[in-house]
């Protein structure tokens, strides 16, 4: 599974994308911040404001609940502000 | 209808979009246009756009596609900038072309509310000294694009 990191959330991360294996039982986007936070104090500290971070799973707008499996590509990233 | 959607770190030139979008049609009875400057608020020297390369484009046209379920478009140009943009600077062109004007300004005005709280764009101000912080998102923007929601 790919994960891509944007904005702030890349910049506390410290990476822009990472190649990642979570265990079988990660399976929406909810489990997968809860298992990514676990991973380094860099990971925990991005994503402690937890209410205040999007995803796109392979590029659409996600919700917690929506499902995430290997192979997907998983973004994680502030509310955006374009325009 | 008939969608260019261009994400660039380049300005743009809005009397040439135009006169592309509307080219040798004579069906095109308005073309109503959104540009979006960078402000010097608080003293800022640059805006950095950052954005999410592949899903910007698909968020773009799935808006675009949005507006022309909505009103009877005939064309429609999306340009977003990206990397530092100076005060002063164009960030981002939205054109709509319809036969009529009202279709062509509420496209238009539909387009870049849903465009700044759905597309994967951040921006970052950048200071003087080489200090910078994140843009925060703005509720009154969220609050733009919910009116356009249908009940």
């Amino acid at each position: 599974m790919r994960i891509l990191y944007f904005a702030g959330l890349r910049q506390r991360i410290g990476v822009a994308e990472e190649d990642v294996l979570p265990p079988q039982d990660v399976r929406d986007v909810a489990g997968l911040i809860a298992w990514l936070r676990t991973q380094s104090p860099a990971h925990e500290a991005a994503f402690a404001g937890t209410s205040r971070v999007r995803a796109a799973v392979n590029q659409d707008f996600a919700a917690p609940g929506d499902p995430v499996g290997a192979g997907d590509e998983v973004a994680f990233f502030p509310p955006v502000t374009g325009g | 209808m008939v969608l260019r959607v261009r994400v660039q770190a380049a300005s743009f030139d809005l009397a040439a979009e135009m006169a592309e979008l509307t080219g040798e049609r004579t069906d095109v009875g308005a073309v109503a246009s959104f540009c979006g400057f960078c402000r010097a608020d608080d003293g800022l020297t640059a805006l950095e756009l950052e954005h999410y390369p592949g899903m910007t484009e698909r968020a773009i046209e799935r808006i675009a596609a949005e507006a022309s379920e909505r009103w009877p478009l005939s064309g429609c140009t999306v340009i977003h900038r990206v990397g530092s943009i100076p005060p002063g600077a164009p960030i981002v062109l939205v054109l709509t072309a319809s036969s009529h004007r009202v279709a062509a300004l509420e496209a238009c005005a539909f387009l870049i509310d849903w465009l700044k709280t759905r597309a994967p764009f951040w921006k970052r101000e950048v200071f003087a000294d080489g200090s910078s912080r994140w843009v925060e998102a703005k509720s009154q923007d969220d609050a733009a694009a919910a009116r356009w929601e249908k009940a």
